[in-house]
């Protein structure tokens, strides 16, 4: 059976991808190129088309991510419109850096060792906050508007806002940072994105909550609001050569914006404190995957680049299954307390 | 896909990214009136009511 000349096997597949995507996209603001670019490339589809039309879905989630964030109070407009800036000529000077790697002959190596390192460390250090539970991190996710508890903001962050270099912002949270800072921040992480050709949320979201200090769903508002601009921007670029493919990003865009609407509503239930471990597993896993595709690519074994995907994909299901399991666990939790209080 | 994948230059461009654009809206939209709808009564049961 064919809808608009599309097998319906196809496009119900892509939606259900999406459904997995759109739910990680949606609570932790990253995830989306992610995922679907490697499975596209593994599925057949030409680099071109793989990056084109992942970007593209990218936007389109981002989108209707960022007006959920946005209905919840989540998203910092002031915050975004400087993060853009200095991500921008972040990016820019790391293009210029990787073009100068390129003519070294060292790009890929680089690319490669620095993108496993990034994902790994950043794995390592969430899962070792995580795991270690003193308070580094621990942000309720039901604290975008009011101010945060100091104990909550981790050290790091608390040194860069110690830097009083006027002009200072007040940002979502109440918390007071140098505009510098942000600056310089949003700078770092644009330039690692550039260097890495990677969108950057998985970058850039922490980096919000543990450099400047930002409560976890500002900075997953935040970014989202960002990557509506990075994502549209790039889609449109690749889209002028005719690379975005329509049949993979309509399916896809459908189910995740189902997906997202789950994944945004679950950030007002679910402590991030009970997450965050499986989201430093996934970007180990992630870093695991990026190393086995590339020794696959190395030692000419195309069957790990689906070992690749496999990984990939269970880590997914894995995060999202614990997003949607402690969900329904806190609903039923905020169900029976409500009971007790009413049988006092 | 719709006849409009052909299309490309920045005219073309535009019109696909605004397709997805609208895509976008019209789900965010359209969901949205389905959470208010169906919203809580799937609540109720996830909470075992």
């Amino acid at each position: 059976m064919e809808v608009f000349g599309i097998a319906a096997s196809l496009l119900a597949m892509f939606a259900s991808f999406g459904v997995l995507i759109g739910l990680l996209f949606g609570f932790f603001g990253m995830g989306g190129s992610f995922l679907v670019t490697p499975a596209l490339l593994v599925m057949g589809y030409k680099p071109d088309v793989a990056v084109a039309s992942g970007l593209a879905f990218v936007f389109g989630t981002s989108v209707i991510a960022t007006l959920k964030h946005r209905d919840l109070g989540q998203v910092d407009y002031k915050l975004g419109v400087l993060m853009i800036a200095g991500t921008t000529a972040g990016i820019e000077v790391g293009r210029i850096g990787l073009h100068w790697l390129q003519d070294a002959g060292l790009a890929d190596t680089f690319v490669s060792v620095a993108y496993v390192a990034l994902l790994g460390g950043i794995g390592l250090f969430v899962t070792y906050t995580a795991l270690k539970g003193d308070g580094d991190g621990g942000v309720s996710h039901d604290e975008a508007d009011g101010e945060i508890d100091p104990d909550d903001i981790p050290d790091i962050a608390k040194k860069i806002q110690s830097y009083r270099i006027p002009p200072m912002m007040k940002l979502k949270g109440g918390i007071r940072v140098s505009l510098w800072m942000i600056l310089g921040v949003a700078f770092a992480t644009g330039l690692l994105s550039g260097l890495l050709g990677v969108g950057g949320g998985f970058i850039r979201m922490p980096a919000l909550f543990y450099l400047i200090g930002v409560p976890v769903p500002v900075a997953v508002g935040t970014d989202l609001f960002e990557i509506v601009f990075s994502g549209g921007i790039g889609s449109f670029l690749y889209a002028m050569d005719g690379a975005v493919d329509l049949a993979i990003v309509v399916p896809l865009l459908a189910g995740s914006a189902f997906g997202a609407r789950l994944g945004a509503a679950a950030t007002s239930l679910v402590d991030e404190d009970d997450i965050k471990v499986y989201f430093g597993i996934m970007l180990l896993l992630g870093a695991i995957a990026v190393a086995v595709r590339k020794i696959g690519g190395i030692i000419e074994m195309p069957v790990l680049d689906t070992v690749a995907l496999v990984i990939i994909i269970g880590a997914a299901l894995l995060v999202s299954g614990a997003v949607v399991v402690s969900s329904i666990r806190e609903l039923r939790t905020a169900e029976s307390s409500t009971t007790a209080q009413t049988a006092d | 896909m719709f006849g409009i994948e052909s299309l490309t230059g920045p005219t073309g461009a535009a019109i696909l990214i605004g397709a997805v654009l609208l895509e976008a809206l019209v789900l965010y939209v359209g969901y949205g009136a389905l959470e208010r709808v169906l919203g809580p009564t799937i609540a109720k049961m996830l909470r075992g009511e």
